[in-house]
């Protein structure tokens, strides 16, 4: 404990270290620029593209990405797998980290973020499945931040609260994926309320199911992903079973979303099939469309079953973040590429340079706040006085 | 509750506001529920 | 297994919510109810035939809604030589197009949809189906999360991008607090051509109906709004193809509200039947950790028995051994002296003899 509660000595002026900084201090100029000179003077957002790269990644992929957090916990907790617990905490904690950044990001996008309470508090509009993902994610992030406290609290040293909240365990584990399949499958509804926008191979009735099964392999490959990365640049915060775990959560992991992708890409193929939107497949944007299902879905979940049978740990890592390039892949095509095909290309969205970096500066603030709370709380190493929770 | 709804809009504004108050109920009922069914079963071990 | 239970739970779950959602909007929250609408829904048809494309309703709308005044003033026509939207304070704008070399001019504004889509997808509420028929905002709510622009097919709601700090969404009001005092929409009542009648809805589309029918040749035979996206109070007469004159005629007749019944009505049954599932599972996974735990104590009772067992026969059969191996022992010990015994005798005897031959 002593070790680690001591800010380190490896010097912290590093070249990456530069640049999360500067990303940072630019993040923040632009965060004067916005608030003053309103959306028109940061963003290329019109009135034909309301809707943005801060809706289309912050929002879309942040929520798909950080999916980890529920399909951790409900395999460790609900399903009983207890090899994947040494998994759990990293993953609510990159949860927790990314529904906060989600929101911050929902704060630059909104005309006036002050009222973000009001459709919850205020005026509901239950008919919206908008109002549906605000409620979901406001009460799944308070999940996760009750989740996130026993870390906090080993580190406190306020083992009584700690040990109530380790009690409540498993329902929050079960409400946590009620609210996580309730607010990712309304993410994908979202548009179910604009057939005339989407392009008929990214509309179908099915969108909230796809967003909902995507969302678990999206959670599980960046498990292994964002593993991969602690193990290299924050080895000598884990300890021993966190190590010999690694490789179990990594192998199974894989496997999971292997079979789950296949599933995904059957009720794909079932959604062609139902719409009878194969003669869309033979144009431009069929040829997208099938780049991203077969060299973003199927492709890498047959790498997966060879990572998994060859027991290649290598091969696994990188098809995971090729999985999770699919992913944002995807929810760039629903909410920005395949969205408002049909108008000429003079009309269509491009990001603006500062839109692009205060993304950037929301991921650069994750990442710092990840770091920061793997050096000092235990979550890459368990505290030497609650052993195996 | 005997006002006509004019609009699939107004009717559903109504519905889906009685439902999610109902969802919340859910919420709260199902794991006292559980604690009531299991109340009596052997006592396991926990952490 | 487990992992074929999670694979069970994606595919139950996605039956689940398939069943619920509907590919074209057809199911409905579980039930089969129909709506008309309000009987005394106001619109306004508009004749295109008739349009000049003069603006005089662009300026009527811009003075009664005292919005700020555009660059080019109305009366200048050269407007129309780009295609325009509605814009962050052009509540409506007039458009030319060319048909068959002729210009034919459409004025576009919010069509205060029947069942509009914008009311559906604000989840603030911020804007109602008025009984009159206009579709109203209410800035007081509004969070600016801008899904009323994307929702609406006609791509009718602008934003006010430029305003930092209150920034409103902007569209034609169907001049609400006008028509209440019983007068007419400054466009309906400016228009020098009559291209624009004001009246009840269900009136409006007799007379469409009647004028289409008393001169055949100079309409197209169709009423647009009639059904579109569910109906709108704004209806559309034409002589030319309305995909012409960029009106999309390709949005079905299905309304937004009814496109997203069906992911609404899954919601709940997620709340209600996800707990059951979950915990099923995981008393599942318990009782099979349970089993396996007393099954294992089981074996290694059992395996320790027989090695207790085992080493019993094992001991009984080495002091077996051993007794018979004292046995052997002692057996030969006696032989041997028996033999000793024997052999002293002999040599005794042998002695003997000899002494007696001497």
């Amino acid at each position: 404990m002593e070790q680690t509660s001591r800010i380190s000595l490896r010097p912290l002026i590093t070249p990456f270290n530069m640049i999360l900084g500067i990303i940072i201090a630019m993040g923040c100029i632009i965060t004067i620029l916005r608030f003053t000179g309103g959306l028109a003077a940061v963003t290329h957002l019109d009135d034909n593209n309301p809707w943005g790269i801060w809706i289309g990644f912050d929002l879309l992929c942040g929520v798909a990405l950080a999916a980890g957090g529920y399909t951790t916990s409900a395999a460790c907790y609900i399903f009983g797998l207890k090899r994947f617990h040494a998994a759990v905490r990293p993953a609510i904690l990159t949860a927790f980290l990314g529904y906060a950044l989600v929101v911050l990001a929902l704060h630059y996008d909104v005309g006036r973020p002050w009222r973000l309470p009001f459709p919850i508090f205020w005026q509901q509009g239950t008919t919206s499945l908008l109002f549906e993902v605000g409620l979901c994610v406001f009460l799944y992030l308070s999940v996760l931040f009750v989740e996130f406290t026993p870390a906090a609290f080993e580190w406190l040293g306020f083992s009584k609260i700690r040990a109530f909240i380790v009690k409540l365990t498993l329902v929050l584990t079960i409400l946590g994926v009620v609210l996580s399949t309730l607010h990712q499958s309304s993410l994908g509804a979202l548009y179910t309320i604009v057939p005339s926008k989407l392009h008929p191979l990214w509309y179908s009735g099915y969108l909230p199911v796809y967003f909902f099964v995507s969302s678990i392999f999206a959670g599980l490959s960046m498990v292994i992903f964002e593993g991969s990365l602690a193990h290299k640049y924050l080895h000598h915060k884990m300890d021993e079973t966190h190590i010999k775990e690694a490789h179990g959560v990594i192998l199974g992991f894989g496997k999971s979303a292997s079979f789950i992708m296949a599933g995904y890409l059957a009720i794909k193929i079932i959604g062609l099939s139902v719409d009878n939107n194969w003669h869309y497949l033979f144009t431009d944007y069929g040829a997208w469309f099938l780049i991203e299902l077969i060299g973003f879905v199927a492709l890498p979940s047959f790498v997966y079953a060879i990572g998994v049978r060859e027991k290649n740990i290598r091969l696994i890592q990188w098809t995971s973040l090729w999985t999770v390039f699919g992913i944002v892949l995807n929810r760039f095509n629903v909410s920005l590429i395949a969205f408002n095909w049909q108008l000429s290309s003079a009309e269509r969205y491009f990001p603006g340079w500062m839109e692009i970096a205060i993304s950037l500066f929301i991921v650069a603030i994750g990442i710092v706040a990840y770091r920061l709370a793997t050096h000092f709380l235990p979550i890459l190493h368990e505290h030497p006085e609650y052993q195996a929770h | 509750m005997e006002t006509i709804f004019y609009t699939l809009q107004d009717f559903l504004t109504h519905s889906k506001g009685i439902t999610y108050l109902i969802m919340g109920g859910i919420l709260v009922f199902m794991p006292l529920y559980w604690l009531f069914l299991t109340d009596r079963d052997e006592k396991k071990e926990t952490y | 297994m487990t992992i074929s239970r999670r694979k069970f739970l994606g595919w139950f779950g996605g039956g689940l919510s398939a069943t619920a959602v509907s590919a074209a909007g057809t199911a409905m929250a579980g039930g089969n109810h129909h709506f008309e609408g309000h009987p005394d829904t106001m619109g306004v048809l508009h004749d295109i035939s008739r349009c000049i494309g003069c603006r005089k309703c662009e300026e009527a709308c811009n003075r009664v809604n005292e919005l700020p005044k555009p660059e080019k003033p109305f009366d200048d026509l050269s407007v129309l030589d780009k295609k325009r939207r509605t814009h962050a304070s052009y509540y409506t704008v007039v458009n030319r197009f060319e048909v068959d070399s002729k210009p034919v001019f459409v004025k576009k504004q919010c069509n205060h949809c029947m069942e509009p889509a914008c009311a559906s997808a604000c989840f603030v509420r911020a804007f109602q189906k008025t009984p009159n028929g206009p579709v109203v905002y209410d800035e007081s709510v509004c969070v600016g999360c801008r899904y009323c622009m994307i929702a609406c097919p006609f791509n009718i709601p602008a934003y006010e991008y430029d305003d930092a700090l209150s920034p409103a969404v902007t569209k034609c009001t169907l001049c609400a607090p006008r028509i209440q005092k019983g007068q007419l929409p400054g466009c309906v009542e400016s228009c020098p051509k009559e291209a624009l009648i004001f009246g009840n809805r269900k009136q409006l589309i007799k007379i469409a109906r009647e004028r289409i029918n008393k001169y055949p040749e100079r309409y197209i035979d169709h009423i647009y709004g009639e059904h579109e996206m569910g109906g709108t109070s704004w209806l559309y007469i034409s002589n030319v193809a309305f995909s012409k004159i960029g009106m999309r005629e390709d949005l079905g007749t299905t309304s937004a509200p009814q496109l997203t019944s069906g992911p609404l009505a899954a919601v709940p049954i997620v709340v209600g039947l996800w707990p059951v599932l979950l915990t099923g599972i995981y008393a599942i996974s318990q009782r099979k950790d349970k089993v396996a735990a007393e099954e294992q104590a089981e074996a290694v009772a059992s395996a320790k028995a027989a090695a207790d067992e085992e080493m019993k026969q094992q001991i009984a059969g080495v002091k077996k051994q051993a007794a018979k191996e004292k046995e052997a022992a002692i057996k030969k010990e006696v032989k041997k002296a028996l033999e000793a015994a024997a052999k002293e005798a002999e040599e005794k005897n042998a002695e003997a003899p000899e002494k007696k031959e001497e």
